[in-house]
């Protein structure tokens, strides 16, 4: 600010201090980092894993597999990295100019970008077989060299550059001049292009890939219109296409799974009903469940010599069936998984449909059975829209509960499996299902978007809202509590099977009871050199655990960031800011899994077979759920408690983690167990990114489902139950409590 | 009030044909002028919706304007951000953050502006002795009433000894009785520290009570500046008249204009009065309702509609040809009696003259 005063005396306010000051302590921060990128880590990617450290004793800094893009260029190798030293050496020149300076942001910004496209470039055009295109040949003549996928090093320069760019940017007077935020909108934006954009951009172009390599509309026509897919083979006899089974499927989980949800709902806060704390835990259990265990119980239950199926045959002399192999199994066990989703979606609307309006309603003499119909179901259709696409998303990317229960029920996510792991060996097809998959789901998060429309449903009122829910009229009540009741019963029988089947020798043939399975799974020895897990299961164990706790903590970061951005910003493109950071909620386990080995199985990112991949596939599978939580809990908080902190001099970062953060601890516990949660029970994203040396828990007991151990699979998913169980306790105690009182009011709104 | 080591370090604050349109074409400021010299108490005085909160945030720097400038001292802040500006605001929903103790709360600023650890705590507590409320450094909040958590927001912005204070509607939170006591607090401490302050109100009792200068607004615009009796005397227009205490806006003629001094009639009764500018036609007379003197010899008719007994005087509803007028009577022995026909003037002094609308 050209402050034209020249008595020194009367500049002595803090804020001309903290505008006068020309040092840029972040930017130097990450200039570093990016020099130790450069000069002292190794630029390429290591096989055993950076963290291993085995490469420090093993030729560093000399070898060319571990030595630093510096030392790399003075022996004369990788020539094409020179130019990145340029990108990092320019901003130096003005690390003492002040950051209005014109000179300042322009040279930020043009050496933030064209580093950027540089190292993109460059990654993209060389790769381990000299030359990635074949233009790059003819016009340049072959390479004779090659490079690998970047590593630390690379990692830590394109780091460096983003933020010089975002500097540049922040200077230009973008968002204030908010360094803080330009940065945190930069550094979501890089992340998710590179790891939602590009892969499933990647995934989908490869579905007109041709044999022989080269694009092609046939190919991509005769994939898509295949009659497995789109067949209506099921109306007269046969089989039904994959893409209409998916579909019908996914009609029939939402709505069930809403339904049951909201009746569940109902039973806890509108009726009588005394054990509402048990009902609120019988539902909550599937959620720490990998979801096709419950499939495994069902067969347990009613499969070809399940406890009821034989008990009903032997009563009746019938032979057994094989009912429940295909649509009928899919769809209780996925009724079962994903209730307690759209129980716990709609539980929070319907206890935010604001007492006042109910009440308001009934003194209007409208009756109880009509103050229900006419105001309280209509506030609940966000929450109603919301549950319906969550069991929808849910159910046509469930992979676990249609591969044990399928039977002859072809779904697109099994397909997509089979496409990949099978025999045919298909890409273009698996690729092919992905995108009608993937056209499914984004139809339906479009309709949800349409169907809610603008209109507020906001009735959380900024005063304390006293007054109390009316009760459900009478009849209403009786239904609804007989529902709850049998589906908490059925409930509580299939987990008492899984427990019970952990234990029992051989299922239906020899019923012993045995700690075989524990043994065989989880046996450890002691010996003199210490203690050995001898176990079958400890591998995958250890993996799940250590996967799940680096990705849960990331996810939550990432998420909140975003959640922060988008309620507490206002910059340009958030609307599409918006879209892209929720887009991988609507895509599918199954089309990350694909698109995640055909886009990191190559330079430059080149991380297929490593944790590093299924960490990055959990924090961005999970990541719209901590955005979400953010979201709804960053706008309980009053924007003027923000806003105070920036009058009081504190800048966004600052507001950001002392006011917004401590504030936001239940979001954060929220999204730190859920991320975790579903890193130990997802399957469908997983199954396709696990590796012999990383491989998951729940691949594991799949792999023993196929080959029929089923004590075995449930002994372990009995035992990750409890482990979950634990770690949802433990988070509760980390994070603790915020210490407000009662009569504090978050005041929503102004 | 003890004056423990915080000082003022006011500066004045001017906006320049400042503009703030809303996405969806909402015009909240429109093409405002503001001069607001240092170490005086203004407030912005205007109806719900007028743009008064928008005009606060602008200085604060919470809101870009759409275009115009924004000086405080002699530099412009048009484009510094709220966190760069040595601007402190208490808010109305004081936003005061619920996870820190009053202490926390205090010193939060501070720990921002360079002090050392020590400072820090002498001026907070310098702060809240200010306020007085030594003693209640260690609680929360929600552990407060409603009037001390108001002086913990008005202590955490004075110990960081802003050029400019601004408070949005600091009172409307609290009893009538608490609300008196509160607005005297805030301008002793104006007065002693001699601070630049900034105030929005829509209660004009409070404005007058408080201020040095008073901004009315309406419809984004400033309608009106001027001292409070600057106002209340001689309002430009029906709306300022008609806003700072209640007016009777009576329609008259002026006959003649000479040497500043305006002859009119109203209903026939003739009355002398500065002209204000105006020319001889049709005109507007603001007549406060203690200005109308009822039974009097020479006047025009009118007759008691209502008669109301308020303890300390009477109130009347008065039905002319042209109107009803309001008007007060402090004798409350003999008062007049509804239905009762009779003459009514204006007191020698008190009725402006303004323009027709
Ligand atoms: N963020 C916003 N987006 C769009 N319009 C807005 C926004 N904030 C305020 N407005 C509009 O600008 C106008 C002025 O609002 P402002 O809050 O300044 O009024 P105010 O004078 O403080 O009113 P009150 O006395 O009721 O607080 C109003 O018409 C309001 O609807
Ligand atoms: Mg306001």
């Amino acid at each position: 600010m050209g402050r034209r005063s020249v008595d020194p005396a009367s500049v002595k306010s803090l804020a001309e201090l903290r505008t006068r000051r020309a040092t840029h302590p972040n930017l130097i921060l990450w200039l570093t980092v990016g020099w130790v990128g450069y000069c002292i880590l190794p630029w390429y990617g290591i096989e055993d894993g950076f963290f291993s450290f085995g490469w420090l004793f093993d030729g560093y800094p000399l070898d060319e597999d571990y030595a630093p893009a510096a030392i790399l260029i003075a022996s004369g190798e990788k020539p094409w990295l020179a130019p990145l030293l340029l990108a990092l050496a320019a901003p130096l020149a003005v690390l003492r100019r002040h950051k209005t300076d014109a000179a300042y942001s322009l040279t930020l910004m043009a050496t933030g970008a064209l580093g950027l496209i540089w190292l993109a470039a460059q990654g993209f055009g060389i790769g381990i077989r000299g030359y990635s295109f074949d233009w790059l040949n003819l016009l340049f003549g072959e390479l004779g060299d090659r490079q690998f996928g970047m590593g630390m090093g690379g990692l830590l320069v394109a780091a460096s550059l983003l933020f010089t760019l975002t500097h540049g940017i922040a200077a230009r007077g973008a968002v204030n001049g908010d360094v803080f935020v330009v940065g945190a909108i930069g550094g979501v934006v890089a992340i998710v292009a590179a790891f939602v954009f590009f892969p499933i951009g990647k995934m989908l172009s490869s579905a007109f890939v041709a044999e022989g390599g080269g694009y092609s509309a046939v190919v991509f026509a005769s994939k898509f219109f295949d009659d497995r897919l789109w067949g209506f083979g099921c109306l007269t006899g046969g089989r039904c296409g994959a893409a209409w089974n998916s579909l019908f499927l996914a009609v029939l989980i939402g709505s069930l799974t809403t339904v049951i949800g909201l009746v569940f709902a109902l039973a806890v806060t509108r009726t009588g009903f005394r054990h509402k704390k048990l009902l609120r835990a019988l539902t909550v259990l599937p959620i720490i469940t990998p979801p096709f265990v419950i499939g495994l119980a069902l067969i347990l239950l009613f499969g070809l010599s399940g406890s009821v199926t034989v008990f009903v045959s032997d009563l009746l002399g019938t032979q057994p069936t094989r009912w429940l192999y295909g649509l009928p199994g899919i769809a209780i066990a996925q009724t079962l998984a994903y209730t307690p989703i759209a129980f716990l979606v709609l539980i929070g609307v319907v206890e935010g449909v604001s007492p006042s309006m109910e009440e308001a309603a009934q003194t209007l003499r409208a009756s109880k059975w009509h103050t229900f119909r006419t105001v309280s179901l209509p506030l609940m259709r966000p929450g109603i829209a919301n549950a319906f696409l969550l069991g929808f998303i849910e159910s046509m990317a469930d992979f676990g509960n249609p591969l044990v229960l399928g039977g002859n029920y072809d779904v697109l996510s099994t397909e997509i499996f089979f496409a990949i792991v099978g025999a045919q060996y298909d890409q273009g097809r698996a690729a092919v299902l992905a995108m009608v998959l993937l056209f499914f789901t984004l139809s339906a998060f479009y309709a949800q978007r349409r169907f809610l429309g603008r209109k507020s449903y906001t009735t959380i009122a900024g005063k304390g809202d006293a007054g109390i829910h009316p009760l459900l009229p009478r009849g209403l009540s009786i239904a609804i509590l007989s529902i709850a009741g049998f589906w908490a019963v059925f409930t509580a029988i299939v987990y008492g099977m899984i427990v019970y089947g952990s234990f029992v020798e051989l299922w239906g043939v020899n019923n012993t009871m045995t700690f075989k399975h524990y043994v065989t799974a989880f046996s450890v020895k002691f010996n003199e050199s210490g203690i050995r897990w001898t176990g079958a299961a400890w591998d995958s164990f250890w993996t799940t655990i250590k996967i799940a706790t680096i990705a849960a903590p990331l996810t939550a970061v990432v998420g909140l960031i975003t959640a922060y951005l988008l309620t507490r910003q206002t910059f340009p493109g958030k609307n599409s800011f918006e879209f892209g950071t929720m887009l991988s909620f609507a895509i599918p386990g199954t089309v990350i899994g694909i698109s995640y080995i055909l886009a990191f199985n190559v330079p430059p990112i080149e991380i297929t077979g490593t944790g590093v991949i299924l960490v990055v596939s959990f924090v961005f599978r999970n990541m719209p759920v901590g955005v979400r939580a953010g979201i709804a809990s960053m706008t309980q908080i009053d924007r003027s408690l923000d806003e105070s902190s920036l009058t009081l001099g504190a800048n966004s970062w600052n507001t950001f983690r002392k006011i917004v953060l401590p504030l936001l601890r239940p979001a954060i516990l929220a999204a730190l167990v859920f991320s975790f949660v579903r890193a130990m029970t997802a399957i469908s994203a997983v199954i396709f990114l696990v590796s012999a040396e990383y491989d998951m828990a729940t691949s594991y007991i799949i792999g023993r489902v196929e080959n029929n151990d089923y004590g075995l699979a449930i002994a372990y998913a009995t035992a990750l139950i409890a482990v979950m169980l634990t770690a949802v306790g433990v988070f509760q105690a980390l994070v603790g409590r915020v210490r407000i009182g009662r009569r504090t009011d978050f005041v929503p709104g102004r | 009030m003890v004056q423990a080591g915080i000082a003022g370090k006011a500066a004045p604050v001017s906006l320049k044909d400042v503009t703030k349109t809303f996405a969806g074409g909402v015009v909240a400021v429109d093409n405002v002028n503001l001069d607001i010299d240092t170490a005086k108490l203004v407030t912005l005085l205007g109806p719900s919706g007028c743009g008064k909160t928008t005009t606060l945030r602008l200085i604060a720097g919470l809101e870009r304007p759409t275009s115009g400038r924004v000086l405080i001292g002699d530099s412009d802040v048009t484009n510094l951000p709220a966190t760069d500006r040595d601007v402190a605001m208490v808010f109305q929903s004081y936003a005061l953050f619920p996870h820190m103790t009053v202490a926390e709360n205090v010193s939060y600023g501070l720990t921002f502006s360079g002090y050392g650890k020590s400072e820090i705590r002498e001026r907070a507590r310098a702060g809240l002795d200010l306020v007085g409320l030594r003693g209640f450094e260690t609680r929360l909040p929600s552990e407060l009433s409603g009037g001390q958590q108001q002086r913990v927001a008005v202590a955490r912005a004075l110990v960081l000894e802003p050029q400019v204070l601004l408070f949005d509607e600091p009172l409307s939170n609290l009893d009538a009785k608490l609300r008196r006591q509160v607005r005297d607090d805030i301008r002793a401490i104006q007065r002693d520290l001699k601070l630049t302050v900034i105030y929005v109100t829509h209660d004009q009792e409070e404005a007058l009570a408080v201020s040095d200068e008073i901004v009315v607004m309406r419809n984004a615009a400033v309608a009106q500046t001027g001292t409070p009796r600057e106002l209340y005397d001689a309002p430009v227009d029906s709306f300022v008249a008609d806003f700072i205490g209640e007016a009777n806006l009576l329609p008259c003629v002026i006959e003649h204009v000479y040497d500043g001094l305006a002859a009119v009639t109203v209903d026939g009764y003739g009355y002398d009065l500065p002209a204000r500018g105006l020319s001889p036609g049709s005109a507007t007379l603001a007549v406060r309702p203690s200005r109308i003197v009822l039974d009097a010899d020479v006047g025009f008719e009118a007759e008691v509609s209502k008669a109301t007994y308020v303890g300390v005087r009477m109130e009347y509803t008065i039905n002319a040809s042209f109107g009803a007028i309001f008007a007060v009577h402090d004798d409350v022995q003999a008062p007049l009696s509804v239905g009762q026909r009779l003459k009514v003037a204006f007191a020698s002094s008190g009725p402006v003259l303004i323009p027709k609308e």
